[in-house]
């Protein structure tokens, strides 16, 4: 029957892929060799515009290419009119788009067309903003893109609240784009600035440098704006709360500004004749021009972290010269300097007395308002009826729980103590996998309470027994405490930053999982140390507690360690000092 | 080469190019089957077809006029041989009843008019199918349709003028008619003008003068933008016919709009729907906690298999029961039922499910609704099937028909049929649309109706920040007991209408009677006619947030989809295809091509996917085989096919019409359509 028509067989395609393959690798090949010789011999013309363009349309990303064709685009723009100029880089701009139209993720292209673009005499910054809302229409992740587009708007000067208006386009059509929340955190404070509020002066009165508030604002947004926000980041999680660009925006929304820093604590003591200054956040007091004057002389000292592996730390200590403050009878006026920061601390230590310190306190700092910031009250009680809400429609959502958990700490950290536990026990059990990352959560807010309860009783006993710790922290918070008591947690080490305990006399850790004791480090006033039932098992775990000159008494009971042969003996030559040891 | 010059064997004979008979045509033709594919009309799709406005016209003059008064030629009874009978098709469709025409819209320029009217008379003549009896070649006759689009845009068409006049009732247009002259200030529509101007392809006519009122003239000038479809379909994004366009590679030949937006009629207003993540999401009318509630329900149908604790006590019961219990509000109790399920209130819970996980998982794949819309109306996609059966050899002749079949009285098997022209042709099966099943073969004539209306309106029934919008609106019942509407609503960038009009499709299961009985009064509710200038514009506030109908058609056609195929008396190589259905999908018509086909080719696949055409080899046993052009300068070859896939659908359309004209001369070897159509 004629008419009919016939299918070449997958063989026939096969060969004549192939032959068609070989053909393109020819060609591709005299190409680039042509063009390597040009660019040896240094020609710069149109020829070798003409065969990179050739090469880049089917392989866009050849670095060397573009760098070649830079070379003769910059030649050519010497000897030509302006116009020409123009309509050369414009001609490389729609080569460029066809170079995107094939692989719109391409570094190469990317970066060649905003150097074409920053060169360009008359650029049309309008057709790049098209160009990259298409791009963006088809794949609304393309980094690329959106790196491109940041350069184009920083150039056009695009009106701020225009390109607001951009991500609600794009977070309209999609929310589940973290790069359009991203864009608009970083836009909404330059649009809706906070206004600055003056601060209660009842603050003032405590605190020794007292025109300063605890957070700044720099990177906030005026309260108007913020509900607005609200409402539709709640559009966003309400209608898929397990995507959690939403839950991250949200965050940032109600998230707090950076703490100033600071001086937090100068601590000096007689006896020892030395300091510990405690800081907003870890510093290099090598490098950050720290200077103690004392009684209006400055002293030459030698700052030292707490512990040698920090060479950033937020305690650090020096000894001041001996006999400058030893005798009890005298009054000293000390001051620490941190120039950098133009900031300072004073501290005086009175006539019979051995020690002394001057300090914000954690209550007065606000410190543990969780990461959220101080928000008006009642906006923050509002967004947790919100939450609470959600929270019955969806009672597994993890987003939603630890929402939740942050938004009470920032509320009533201590009011909300039950329910923040029982909702971390939900969120252990929904997610299983990251079941550690809740329980350090839980073990900092517990730890951050019995702060604040500490701080509330101006005790400088520390206790946080039974309470499922599984990893310290805020330790610097803890620098004034004589006795701390952490029996019966889940806690593994003593890390480094222990050593941050300067006044520590008396440690209580018995019933945990501790092996490792590293953070007993240089502790001057350690005396007390009971470890029973832990898991110790080697002498040179021990290794740490040379260094603290007062130690006298240790409970090693219920540690392997006690069953090595001849342990008390073995224990006496490492630790000479200890007059009590219990095994 | 005359039709009656046709070969005179052939494997299949297919008469009628609706869908279901288009998709057969290619399933054969692609698997080698030999295939002649007539149509008795002048188009193709039959009662899936779209016209220009003046084509429309016409058919509508055509049906109107009823069946034409042709003599029965007998002449086939001397082709018949020893025991052999003759078993005639019914000479005349009665799919379509109760036409009804409506023109709002009022004429002006009266000078011009009285040229059309001249016109009139000279064009009217060839328009009327199978005026002469003479033989014509079928090359001439598929290009019949081009040649009305093309008298149509030099004459200012004519004709179907005075076919609308006669068929307005009492006069009402008439009258409006007459108050022409003084109407072009519309206020109320001056401000949307300034919206249209973002999308209109023809800015400098709107820039210039505020909009202007569309006169029936202009739409009869401009009724070749018009692409108006007998059957109102969406094609569900993860239905049958697009997962079939898809893997045979038809889809090449066409090109498809998203709907954009889901509306529903509800509290007297319309509103859009939120069935996507993103609407859900944007959406202002719902509460934070109806969107979760919302969004809760749909996750969960989307696999309600997996969780049969949520629904088994209900499986049985009424959708709409389970759906109180569901803890959703009555808002989304409406939406999810009417607009996402798009079931009745009765329907059971299982068959609630199913349609919603079905809604849902079409959403998404194209974009932020679950429809896709061919550009050029749904009668592009028989035409589409056509086109690939013609790519694989298929003959195509239109205004072409069969008198009868030719049946063994012994095998009671179909051998042969007779064309209109007297040829007598053998076959191996026949494939007929149902509309040419004369009554004495149908052993239970009862069938159900469909309503129609198609409405030109002169702006969206939701007016928004496009214009450019396709709408999907679901009208619940108006009052017990009434219908279940659904409207499709068409802009301009569909090419289905002219800028700056939209086209209105409303479809029903007849329940009275005709179709204005069922959807006058959903019309009325959503719509009104021309606001006369004379009334004050404070009278005309309220009218004016409806759209104003320009002109209106209502029709019933016959909905036979549900006809068994035991309740036809034919033998048994004799397929029938039935009509489309009322369902807004068309899996109805693809699950019956595939049928119809396993039953006569049950080993062969169905639909493969279509090689490339540069894979295609022209086998050259003809004198104009080997023509220069196929086999040699390959390159050039591919290149040039690849044009042609990316052609737009109106090309593809005349392509169509020309592999058709090109398959019908049998001894060329020219098949593939790309070359054909850059030339």
């Amino acid at each position: 029957m004629h008419g009919r028509i016939k299918i070449k067989t997958t063989v026939q395609q096969e060969e004549e892929k192939r032959k068609e393959r070989e053909r393109k690798l020819k060609i591709y090949v005299t190409a680039r060799d042509a063009i390597f010789s040009k660019r040896k011999n240094g020609v710069l013309d149109d020829e070798a515009l003409q065969l990179t363009q050739q090469l880049l349309a089917s392989n866009p990303d050849v670095a060397t290419l573009w760098n070649y064709r830079r070379e003769i685009l910059l030649h050519l723009e010497t000897i030509r009119e302006e116009d020409d100029v123009q309509k050369m880089y414009d001609a490389e701009l729609s080569f460029l788009e066809s170079c995107l139209k094939v692989n719109p993720k391409s570094y190469g292209s990317w970066h060649h067309r905003g150097w074409v673009s920053a060169r360009l005499p008359r650029p049309d910054w309008a057709r790049e903003l098209s160009l990259c809302d298409r791009c963006l229409s088809l794949d609304d992740r393309n980094f690329h893109c959106w790196d491109y587009r940041r350069m184009v708007v920083k150039m056009s000067g695009v009106p701020v609240d225009q390109e607001l208006q951009f991500t609600d386009r794009l977070i309209g059509s999609n929310f589940s784009n973290y790069s359009s929340w991203h864009y608009r955190s970083t836009l909404l404070p330059l649009l809706h600035p906070e206004s600055p509020e003056p601060h209660s002066p009842c603050q003032q009165a405590s605190h020794s440098s007292p025109l300063t508030s605890p957070q700044t604002h720099s990177h906030r947004v005026c309260e108007e704006q913020l509900l607005k926000e609200y409402e539709l980041v709640q559009n966003a999680f309400f209608t898929d709360p397990n995507d959690q660009s939403a839950w991250f925006y949200y965050r940032w929304l109600l998230g707090r500004a950076e703490r100033e820093e600071m001086i937090s604590c100068v601590f000096v003591s007689r006896e020892e004749e030395r300091v510990a200054v405690a800081f907003s956040r870890p510093v290099n007091a090598s490098s950050s021009g720290l200077i103690l004057v004392l009684d209006g002389q400055p002293q030459r000292v030698e700052w030292r972290s707490i512990h040698p592996r920090f060479k950033h730390s937020p305690v650090w200590i020096c000894k001041i010269p001996p006999g400058t403050i030893s005798d009890i009878s005298n009054e000293h006026n000390l001051t620490v300097h941190w120039t950098e920061k133009h900031t300072h601390r004073d501290c005086a230590l009175y006539t019979g007395r051995s020690e002394s310190w001057c300090r914000d306190s954690a209550t007065d700092q606000e410190l543990f308002r969780s990461e959220l910031s101080v928000e008006k009250t009642s906006v923050l009680q509002s967004e947790l009826q919100s939450c609470n809400q959600l929270l019955d429609l969806e009672p597994q959502n993890k987003w939603c729980l630890l929402t939740i958990i942050l938004l009470m700490r920032a509320l009533d950290p201590l009011g909300y103590e039950t329910e923040t536990l029982s909702h971390f026990q939900t969120l252990k059990e929904v997610d299983p996998m990251r079941s550690a990352y809740y329980s350090d959560l839980c073990s900092k807010f517990m730890i951050e309470n019995t702060i604040l309860k500490m701080e509330y009783a101006e005790v400088r006993v520390f206790s946080l027994s039974d309470k499922n710790l599984t990893s310290l922290c805020h330790l610097d918070q803890l620098l004034l405490v004589t006795h701390i008591n952490l029996s019966s947690n889940q806690l593994l080490r003593l890390p480094p930053e222990f050593a941050m305990l300067q006044c520590l006399e008396v440690l209580e850790a018995d019933n945990n999982a501790i092996e490792n004791l590293e953070g007993l480090y240089h502790l001057a006033k350690l005396q007390d140390v009971s470890l029973k039932n832990n898991k110790i098992s080697k002498l040179s775990d021990l290794q740490p507690l040379t260094s603290c000159p007062k130690l006298t008494r240790l409970d090693l009971r219920g540690n392997p360690v006690t069953q090595i042969v001849n342990f008390q003996s073995e224990l006496a030559e490492v630790l000479p000092s200890i007059t009590d040891l219990l095994f | 080469m005359a039709a009656d010059n046709l070969p005179s064997e052939f494997d299949v004979i297919i008469l009628g190019t609706g869908l279901s008979e288009s998709v057969i045509a290619a399933a054969c033709s692609r698997v080698g089957q030999r295939v002649l594919h007539v149509d008795r009309r002048s188009y193709y799709a039959g009662n899936w077809a779209s016209f220009t406005f003046n084509g429309l016209l016409s058919w509508i003059e055509e049906y109107k006029a009823g069946p034409s008064q042709e003599a029965v030629q007998e002449t086939w009874r001397e082709k018949l041989e020893e025991g052999e009978e003759a078993l005639a098709l019914s000479p005349v469709d009665t799919s379509i009843s109760n036409l009804e025409v409506f023109c709002y819209a009022s004429s002006e320029e009266p000078e011009e008019e009285e040229e059309q009217a001249k016109d009139t008379t000279t064009c009217s003549v060839p328009q009327t199918p199978d005026s002469e009896g003479e033989v014509e070649r079928c090359l001439l006759e598929s290009s019949s349709v081009e040649e009305d689009e093309a008298l149509a845009a030099d004459g200012g068409s004519p004709e179907p003028a005075a076919g609308v006049d006669q068929t307005q009732p009492q006069g009402e247009a008439s009258a409006e008619a007459e108050e022409t002259e003084a109407e072009q200030e519309t206020c109320p529509q001056v401000e949307q003008s300034q919206q249209e101007q973002q999308e209109k392809p023809f800015p400098a006519e709107s820039q210039s003068e505020p909009k202007k009122q569309i006169t029936y003239t202009k739409i009869v000038k401009e009724g070749r933008r018009f692409n108006i479809d007998l059957v109102s379909k969406l094609m569900y994004s993860r239905g049958l016919l697009v997962d079939l366009l898809i893997k045979s590679n038809v889809s090449r030949y066409a090109e498809f709009k998203n709907v954009t937006r889901i509306l529903t009629y509800r509290n007297g207003k319309v509103e859009q729907v939120p069935c996507s993540r993103a609407d859900v999401f944007g959406s202002k009318q719902l509460t934070v906690v109806e969107k979760r509630m919302l969004m809760k329900f749909l996750t969960f149908c989307l696999d309600f298999e997996q969780h049969p604790e949520e629904y088994q006590d209900f499986s049985e019961r009424p959708f709409w029961n389970f759906l109180q219990t569901k803890k959703l509000t009555e808002n989304l109790q409406h939406f999810i039922l009417h607009s996402i399920a798009m079931v009745t209130p009765e329907v059971c819970t299982a068959e609630g499910l199913r349609a919603t996980q079905h809604f849902l998982r079409c959403l998404g794949r194209y974009g932020n609704t679950p429809f896709l819309f061919p550009l050029y109306g749904l009668g592009e996609i028989p035409q589409c099937f056509c086109r690939m059966c013609a790519v694989f050899g298929g003959i195509y002749c239109l205004r072409h028909s069969i008198s009868c079949l030719v049946v063994d009285k012994e095998s009671n098997k179909c051998k042969a049929v007779i064309d209109s022209h007297g040829q007598r042709i053998s076959c191996g099966h026949f494939v007929v649309e149902d509309g040419y099943i004369g009554e004495d073969q149908r052993k239970n004539t009862e069938s159900r109706q469909i309503s129609r209306a198609v409405l030109i309106t002169d702006r969206s029934i939701l007016p928004s920040d496009s214009e450019q919008q396709i709408s999907l609106v679901t009208v619940p019942p108006m009052e017990p007991g009434s219908p279940v509407v659904w409207m499709v609503e068409l802009c301009s960038s569909t090419m289905t209408c002219m800028p700056g009009t939209y086209l209105v499709h409303l479809t029903c299961s007849s329940s009275s009677g005709s179709a204005k009985e069922d959807l006058a009064p959903v019309v009325s509710r959503l719509f009104c006619t021309a606001v006369s200038p004379e009334e004050e514009p404070t009278e005309g506030e309220k009218g004016s947030e409806v759209p104003t109908m320009l002109w209106a058609l209502y029709f019933n056609m016959r909905d036979t989809s549900a006809v068994d195929r035991s309740s036809y008396d034919l033998p048994s190589n004799v397929h029938v295809c039935t009509s489309p259905d009322a369902a807004l999908g068309s899996d109805h018509a693809i699950n019956l091509a595939e049928a119809v086909f396993r039953q006569f080719l049950p080993e062969e696949e169905f639909c493969p996917p279509a090689p490339n055409p540069e894979d295609i080899i022209y086998d050259g046993d003809g004198p104009q085989g080997e023509g220069p052009g196929f086999d040699e300068a390959d390159p050039a070859d591919a290149s040039g096919s690849q044009g042609g896939e990316s052609a737009e659908p109106q090309d593809v359309k005349q392509d169509a019409e020309q592999t058709g004209d090109v398959a019908t001369e049998e001894t060329s070897t020219r098949c593939e359509p790309g070359p054909a159509s850059e030339e």
